[in-house]
């Protein structure tokens, strides 16, 4: 009898204790999605707007009266940028909320013409259409893709087509490309990867690779094409070493020289579109883009693996 | 001392009844967490991995070809993944299980004791390894091997996508040497529990050594080296961390020289950037549900096996 009893009490301490961590969970995600919905951001901005105005009343000071919401959408692959670059501003000006949500280049640049954010995140160049409707291509940052190979390799320079020929799998020997006769090993990143998705986007092969490694870090990709005769693998710019050797493309050295000379075509800039110039913009767009522009941004990007625009 | 101690709770009813219930209350608190974490886990896999079975459909999952979740059209076929572990795993205890039984019969039986001394605190050691560090002398020592008997065996094709000695050839060495340590500790302990009258009634009649040891020590331990072997499949199965960096983790039919994705890596290596709330996500729980079902279903099976074997005994 009291084997059961506390058998009983066992599974119905265990089922509220459960019932208690399942409805926490439900209760952070919902706050969390909430907050991100610009209706919110709104209310607390209002809220933090009337702060600041009792407050800028007694102090003047330049860089607290800065107050309001930037709210921008675009780009996934611009999230880790666009996420660091919210926090250290709003690090720097307590009294603005900054969001971003992440919902492609191009619904970027449709919700900023027509109003609904204040900036479209794009990891493109603007389309002709798109400027002709008013917005403007403001880069921020410039995302680099170097193909990396093993040191032994006797092949340092790729064309384009080459470098689609081997990763669609139609090219599978060096010594079709005047190198030794080693079969290529293809090595690329995992599905849902900011690189891949670049990479494959740049090259117009999306879906189309056949990956003989899928590997889920930049390290292991380094690792494997370091350790690995005749691997070809692609990576950040930033994140190469002395390992493994970057090709060349169409004979361009894959630098950041070159990248904003323009000369090396695996890259792709990180746009943050407005509707008109910036100097049309609202004292706070203003200050963001002084902000980006300026050393500490630039330092963002650098820390998240780009390359500067300056 | 000491007899003041036993004689204040031994002498004290009182006390004695509240030490025992206090002492069961613990009990119970214990056993309560391994419920909890049993219970939670199972509802959570079913929670989170059923909604991707019906965004994608069952049929589509369990027997489509092509995993490309991020594609523009996606397709979340995870056939290929599943038949990767069910070889694998199979290949793996293949390999691992006859050198870890005989290990464990050398050990208990041939070895002189010295040399048993010896062997027997690596192949503990052996089981100390973190998985990482197979994976990693797998990646460096395997890798470089496994590539050149590639380049050997397909010489002359023209089709075969070359790995860079990444395939599953290298994750069922790495996996085989993996469950050894299990397998072998096991064993040696049951073959060790066989009553010592049947070795000796079986020398006695005229049987070698070796006669004995096939014909009637290892018979007498079967149910302990089964528990061994279904131990060595859990481990194999459940193993990720090592294969992850041996297995090339692309999505191929499982053949010895292709790169493959195991259901394990599968969840591994995706989770880092698919994108919360979406199919792709889902997807991935729902491939743990697929694991967890098979792992379940395979502990259930096999310890049917072992209790018809202790029946017969």
């Amino acid at each position: 009898m009291k084997n059961r009893c506390s058998k009983v009490l066992a599974l119905v301490g265990a089922l509220a204790l459960m019932m208690g961590s399942l409805t926490a969970c439900g209760d952070t995600n919902t706050g969390s999605s909430v907050q991100g919905t610009p209706a919110e951001s709104k209310v607390e901005s209002s809220a933090a707007e009337s702060k600041v105005e009792s407050s800028a009343a007694e102090s003047k000071d330049a860089q607290t009266t800065l107050s309001g919401t930037i709210q921008m959408s675009g780009s996934t692959s611009m999230e880790k940028l666009a996420n660091a670059l919210c926090e250290a501003f709003m690090e720097k000006y307590p009294d603005v909320t900054a969001t971003a949500e992440f919902t492609g280049s191009g619904a970027g640049i449709e919700a900023v013409l027509a109003g609904t954010v204040d900036i479209g995140n794009s990891s493109r160049n603007l389309k002709e259409e798109e400027k002709t409707k008013g917005a403007v291509e403001n880069i921020v940052a410039i995302d680099g893709i170097a193909v990396c190979l093993d040191p032994a390799n006797t092949v340092a320079d790729l064309t384009k087509q080459q470098l689609i020929d081997i990763y669609t799998g139609k090219i599978t020997n060096w010594k079709e490309l005047g190198g030794a006769d080693e079969p290529i090993v293809v090595v690329g990143r995992e599905a849902g990867s900011g690189t891949r998705g670049a990479f494959e986007e740049l090259l117009e092969v999306k879906d189309a690779c056949k990956y003989a490694n899928e590997l889920d870090s930049t390290g292991a990709v380094i690792a494997k094409v370091a350790s690995t005769p005749g691997a070809i693998g692609y990576a950040s710019l930033d994140t190469i070493d002395d390992s493994v050797v970057a090709a060349k493309m169409e004979g361009v050295e894959a630098t950041a020289e070159n990248i904003k000379a323009g000369t090396y075509f695996l890259c792709r800039p990180f746009v943050m579109a407005t509707k008109g110039e910036i100097s049309e913009q609202s004292e706070l767009l203003q200050a963001w883009f002084d902000f980006v522009m300026g050393p500490e941004g630039q330092e963002i990007a650098a820390n998240v693996g780009l390359i500067t625009v300056e | 001392m000491k007899s003041e101690t036993n004689a204040s709770i031994m002498g004290n009813r009182k006390n004695k009844a509240v030490v025992e219930t206090v002492a069961q209350i613990i009990f119970t608190i214990c056993a309560l967490f391994a419920i909890l974490a049993v219970i939670s886990i199972t509802l959570y896999m079913i929670l989170s991995g059923t909604p991707a079975i019906f965004q994608v459909g069952p049929m589509e999952i369990l027997f489509g070809t092509v995993w490309a979740p991020t594609a523009a059209e996606p397709r979340f076929g995870i056939l290929y993944v599943i038949l990767t572990s069910i070889v694998g795993t199979f290949l793996a205890i293949l390999l691992g299980v006859p050198i870890g039984i005989l290990t464990a019969v050398f050990l208990a039986e041939v070895a002189p004791k010295k040399l048993a001394m010896a062997v027997k605190p690596a192949v503990e050691l052996l089981a100390g390894i973190p998985s990482v560090v197979y994976g990693l002398l797998g990646i460096y020592l395997l890798g470089p091997v496994m590539y050149r008997l590639e380049k050997f065996v397909f010489a002359d094709s023209t089709t075969h996508q070359f790995t860079g000695g990444a395939n599953l050839m290298s994750a069922v060495i790495v996996l085989a040497i993996m469950i050894l340590p299990t397998v072998i500790n096991i064993s040696e302990t049951s073959i060790r529990a066989v009553q010592p009258g049947i070795k000796a009634a079986s020398l006695a009649l005229g049987a070698s050594h070796i006669q004995t040891i096939f014909r009637s020590i290892l018979p007498a331990a079967r149910s302990g080296i089964m528990t061994a072997v279904v131990l060595g499949v859990g481990r194999a199965i459940g193993e990720a961390m090592a294969i992850t960096l041996v297995s090339g983790s692309s999505v191929n039919p499982p053949l010895p020289f292709n790169s493959v994705r195991f259901l394990t890596t599968a969840i591994v290596s995706e989770m880092g950037y698919a994108e919360v709330g979406s199919t792709h996500r889902n997807m991935l729980f729902t491939i743990g549900l697929v694991l967890f079902v098979f792992i379940m279903l395979i502990n259930v099976v096999l310890s049917r096996i072992l209790k018809k074997g202790e029946v017969h005994r």
